[in-house]
């Protein structure tokens, strides 16, 4: 039985750890929304940018000689990995899981005689995989997005990749992250980058009439070789800015959930304290009392 | 009332301008290229220079672009830009140390790979310069 001093104690130390995770989630949600409505500006460049890309896709199908970001290198050899993590924990499941998927992914891979590269963003992440995967790190990136994602960043990583693909360091590329569905709920994502599936346009009435039309200024070869790359960083953008979104979301459920925790711990910690103070109260009472009967 | 074309102007980050407008003059890498409505549909990539969009005769916005990619149909005209400032924000001491930490790095790059970047890096910045430039008189 803990004494009364004890228990005011650890009822003080939960209710400043109420006060932190309550505060924390008050943050994550302020930076959800600024993630979120991030997410969502960047989104008119992706779709119009898909729109163009399968345009030109579409009509490059069929030829050879398409640039190798879109068919590949023909080979399935080598696979590089972009898992995107966040720097900091405390917020659930998040990184988690992402590792989780990871390693399954990685040993998937491994038993079909494939080699694996990785490449992660985030801290956590890192400090996770090195253990059993830190041989396969090519690249490690660590304070990406702090004060939001910036389209720069995305490229800072999107020049590595290419810089190594054109290098024949990989055959294949794929980035992991959370996808963003709501504050709650995430999605650990799998996308295929390199070679890049060509979006199925799906194209209202008036593209249909004028998507063999297209005029190219310069060559076809010439635009997509420039676009190609382009897209590929707006891909990891786009996937950083999920998986920050995400991440706050993620934050700000997990804190959620510790300040609830908190509160029931707090309650059940205030009756005890109080019971036992009532007992002590009682004991010294009766003491009194046949103390004053005996004499 | 005459007829418009929709433009829309896209930076990586957000959206920046949607707006039906009756000209709008675009960069091109092979030259400017004014686009109307009925246009031939194309597609081509862009220079770092200035986009001017015209309303009833006048030039009403001038933007300026790092390059990128428009995309020009009979009724829309999108660019997908890298980067997009309006020329009127534009700061004259911020393109100036931007021009000279491009010149810079052009002069410290080395491998084939990292003095291309920063040449295309010190285009936009003289790009930016010009169009500062012959924007000054207006105000």
């Amino acid at each position: 039985m803990p004494s009364l001093k004890d228990l005011r104690l650890r009822i003080t130390s939960v209710k400043s750890t109420r006060k932190i995770t309550s505060a924390m989630k008050m943050v994550a949600a302020s930076k959800l929304r600024r993630a979120q409505s991030a997410a969502e500006q960047a989104r008119p460049y992706a779709v119009r940018m898909e729109r163009m890309l399968g345009n030109l896709a579409g009509s490059m199908a069929g030829q050879s000689g398409a640039p190798r970001l879109l068919a590949g290198t023909g080979r399935d050899d080598v696979h590089l990995l972009v898992v995107i993590t966040s720097d900091r924990g405390l917020c659930g499941g998040f990184n988690g899981s992402i590792v989780r998927s990871t390693r399954l992914l990685v040993s998937d891979l491994q038993r079909a005689g494939k080699t694996v590269k990785l490449v992660t963003v985030g801290r956590k992440g890192r400090d996770q995989l090195k253990r059993d995967l830190g041989r396969l790190f090519i690249e490690t990136y660590e304070g990406i997005g702090r004060k939001g994602v910036s389209f720069a960043e995305a490229n800072d990583i999107t020049a590595k990749i290419a810089a190594l693909f054109d290098a024949g360091e990989f055959d294949v590329c794929t980035v992991i992250y959370n996808r963003f569905k709501s504050a709650i709920s995430q999605e650990v994502t799998r996308q295929q980058l390199v070679p890049f599936p060509v979006p199925e346009v799906t194209a209202g009435a008036e593209e249909q009439a004028t998507k063999a039309l297209y005029e190219y200024e310069p060559s076809e070869e010439a635009i997509l070789a420039d676009l190609l790359p382009r897209n590929l960083a707006v891909q990891i953008f786009r996937a950083l800015l999920e998986s920050s979104a995400s991440e706050q979301g993620a934050r700000m459920t997990a804190m959620d959930n510790a300040t609830r925790n908190a509160g029931d711990m707090l309650n059940a910690l205030t009756i005890r304290y109080n019971r036992s103070r009532q007992a002590q109260i009682t004991k010294e009472l009766i003491e009194i009392i046949s103390g004053a009967e005996a004499l | 009332m005459a007829e418009k074309v929709e433009f829309e102007l896209v930076s990586p980050e957000r959206l920046l301008v949607s707006e039906p407008v009756e000209m709008v003059v675009v960069p091109g890498t092979e030259g400017d290229f004014g686009a109307l409505p009925h246009h031939a549909p194309m597609i081509t990539t862009v220079r770092p220079g200035v986009i001017d969009i015209y309303q009833d005769g006048k030039v009403t916005d001038r933007i300026f672009v790092a390059g990128g990619f428009a995309e020009v149909t009979e009724t829309r005209v999108t660019v997908l830009a890298e980067e997009a400032t309006k020329v009127a924000e534009l700061d004259p001491a911020e393109v100036n140390s931007r021009l000279k930490a491009a010149e810079q790095s052009v002069e410290e790059a080395d491998g084939d790979a990292a003095r291309n970047e920063a040449r295309r890096g010190l285009l936009v910045a003289q790009a930016m310069r010009v169009a500062l430039d012959a924007a000054l008189p207006l105000h």
